[in-house]
């Protein structure tokens, strides 16, 4: 390396150490501004004594988050709901106009479908490899370490995940040695000629499920392997006393016992399927027909700055969580009923 | 809020390990090698992805364009040059690489962690222990809000923060630029992150309320009460009781916030834009995917700079990591 372009690095890294010192400065800062105050409000309101002091103390403690979430989520969910009758700037009624839009268009047509099949797909593959797992590593010796290994793509970011399987989908002419894992093992298997998987639609789809799948599914072996622990050991002796095993013990009195964990792990992976829209934004940004609801609201608003439409396209996503959500907090309030 | 309450039963049975011996028997039953065989591929499967990035990211470009990554064990070439050009060097497109954009990720993720997590600590002290009338239905709303995804809630308030709340000529709420400004000398990039935070933390809360409100609900009363009978007001007791008792409580939920924090995408790109002043490595790593394509080497040891935070986090907080993320797995 030249010298000049060392000491143009040097320059360079200096520069970004006195920024990153600025910024720090911020940001401890404000924390240490946003404690301090919170102290000096805790100490003069602590001063305050007889009826005052209870109401004083409420408000003290609540009035910040309240705020917050109004500021933040109430108004504007409903500002959201109204935006979503409008045009694109906001200046003409249009009534359900944008609902008609996404309902029809047929490319808003496609990216319903896709996320349709987003949410059947990903959901019942996380929960069935989460179960399997689950059901065959509580045997195992060193159980933990397999278990880490497979909850680990949580801790990742789905765009990093997303970089992750990106290099595992590269694809090279088939003629040139390949540096995708993927293509190296079809052709290693005997497939000659693998398409470039990324472009090839139909199957981009289901390629980029595959990462949601990765990162999920050590979630749902964790909440199931718990579920399945706490089924109660006289039930599976009795079972077993019956003559039950392998297969009967499972079908029968394992899965109904934990039923219901199983149908949340299934809407909660739901949930998360509908709203990520990492995933395909950084592999593909939409393209090749691998647009889904997340990602184009995201477009709609902020990069085509539709307001009206992008808006309308919330509401849908919203509308589609909703009842989920509502099932997951009455299953579980009943289950604690029960218990 | 639904996985949390699966979580909380979790807990308790692992907590109390069952009996030994119908365990063994059952294990007995299904024990087969063909078990430890699925288990063994399922985890390679899991794990090899991951693996190839980072091996990947320690090769020379040159092996990395011509050949696989699992040549290297046959060809060890290692080198940290990579590290070296992604982190500090003139490369994708910005001056100093992606150095900027970590230190972006690490002042956008703490304040947005440690404001939340006090705010909702003392919302849920106040609902739990200083009751009144409606308390009960605020928390309901409050937990209720989960329902709400970040999607319905980005547009307006993008435009609130960029543009104020006025209501005819009378400015409610101003931008938030004038009240940043307004506050004292602080650098140009500081409203952005205002936005950022404050986005991160209004995001946080329903969810940090009602975890941190589950736990502080069941501290033992006769401590609280016997502090009371002392003449300590709420805000001692809030301090010198509640918080220390409520530790891990808020350490689960510190913990899963700075990764949420750190992985998120959807705010980061909305509030902070896509400057190398603001951005978080995740908005920087999207952008990247489109344009530099082809040089891997750079762009694997890019990605294994913004997951290594977390995975650092994973194995070193492996219990409360997993406790947290489970809770909060249905955010967002």
């Amino acid at each position: 390396m030249p010298d000049t372009s060392v000491l143009a690095d040097a320059v360079l890294a200096d520069s970004t150490w006195s920024d990153a010192a600025g910024k720090f400065a911020g940001t401890f800062g404000t924390v240490a501004v946003f404690i301090g105050i919170l102290l000096l409000i805790f100490y003069a309101a602590g001063k305050a004594s007889g009826r005052v002091a209870r109401p004083l103390a409420i408000v003290v403690f609540l009035l910040p988050s309240i705020l917050l979430l109004v500021v933040g989520l109430v108004v504007p969910v409903i500002r959201t709901i109204y935006l979503s009758l409008y045009n694109d700037t906001s200046t003409n009624y249009l009534g359900a106009e944008n609902y008609k839009w996404a309902f029809t268009s047929s490319t808003i047509r496609e990216v319903l479908f896709n996320t349709l099949l987003w949410i059947i797909i990903a959901p019942v593959l996380t929960t069935l490899l989460g179960l399997a797992m689950a059901l065959l590593v509580d045997r195992l010796r060193g159980q933990a370490v397999y278990k880490s290994l497979i909850f680990l793509p949580m801790a990742v970011s789905f765009v990093g995940a997303s970089f992750i399987w990106r290099f595992v989908y590269e694809a090279r002419d088939p003629a040139q040695p390949q540096i995708g894992l993927l293509s190296q093992t079809v052709m290693a298997l005997g497939w000659k000629d693998p398409p470039n998987w990324i472009l090839s639609h139909p199957l981009n789809n289901f390629l980029l499920m595959v990462i949601m799948i990765w990162v999920q599914t050590g979630f749902a072996m964790v909440v199931l392997s718990a579920a399945i622990k706490a089924v109660p050991d006289e039930i599976t002796e009795a079972a077993r006393m019956d003559g039950a095993t392998g297969g009967t013990l499972l079908f029968y009195v394992t899965i109904p016992m934990i039923r219901n964990t199983l149908i949340v792990v299934l809407t909660t992976v739901m949930i998360t399927t509908l709203k990520v829209f990492d995933i395909v934004r950084t592999m593909t940004g939409g393209n090749f027909r691998t647009q889904i609801l997340a990602n184009e609201m995201y477009s709609q608003a902020f990069v085509q700055f539709n307001t009206g439409r992008g808006s309308a396209l919330a509401v849908i996503l919203f509308a589609a969580v909703l009842p989920l959500v509502i099932y997951n907090i009455v299953q579980l309030r009943k289950e604690r009923a029960t218990r | 809020m639904s996985s949390l309450e699966a979580v909380a039963a979790t807990e308790s049975t692992t907590a109390q390990e069952r009996p030994a011996q119908p365990v063994k028997a059952v294990r007995k039953t299904f024990s087969s090698p063909i078990a430890t065989i699925l288990v063994l591929v399922m985890t390679i499967m899991w794990t090899i992805p991951t693996f190839g990035l980072l091996v990947t990211s320690v090769r020379p470009a040159q092996d990395v364009a011509t050949t696989g990554w699992w040549t290297f064990f046959i060809n060890p070439h290692f080198t940290l040059a990579n590290y070296q050009t992604v982190l500090f060097q003139n490369t994708f497109g910005a001056s100093s690489g992606l150095m900027p954009y970590l230190i972006n990720s690490a002042a956008i993720t703490i304040p947005a962690t440690v404001i939340p997590l006090v705010l909702a600590a003392m919302a849920a002290y106040a609902l739990a222990w200083v009751r009144f009338r409606g308390s009960d239905t605020i928390f309901f709303i409050i937990f209720a809000l989960q329902v709400v995804p970040l999607q319905m809630a980005l547009i307006p308030l993008l435009s609130l923060f960029s543009g104020g709340l006025h209501v005819g000529d009378a400015t409610i709420i101003p931008a938030l630029r004038t009240i940043v400004f307004g506050v004292g000398p602080v650098s140009a990039q500081m409203p952005q992150y205002a936005g950022v935070w404050i986005a991160h933390t209004m995001f946080a809360l329903p969810l940090a309320i009602f975890l941190l409100h589950n736990f502080i609900a069941q501290l033992p009363k006769d401590v609280m009460e016997a502090a009371m009978v002392d003449g300590a007001n709420h805000f001692r007791i809030f301090r010198s009781i509640v918080l220390p008792l409520a530790t891990p409580a808020l350490a689960s939920f510190a913990i899963f916030q700075f990764l949420w924090v750190w992985n998120d995408l959807l705010v980061g790109l909305t509030f902070a834009g896509g400057t190398p002043e603001v951005a978080p490595l995740t908005v920087r790593l999207a952008q990247l995917g489109g344009n530099f394509g082809r040089s891997w080497e750079l762009l694997t040891a890019g990605a294994f700079v913004s997951i290594v935070v977390p995975l650092i986090v994973f194995f070193a907080l492996q219990r409360y990591f997993v406790r947290g993320l489970l809770a909060g797995s249905v955010k967002g």
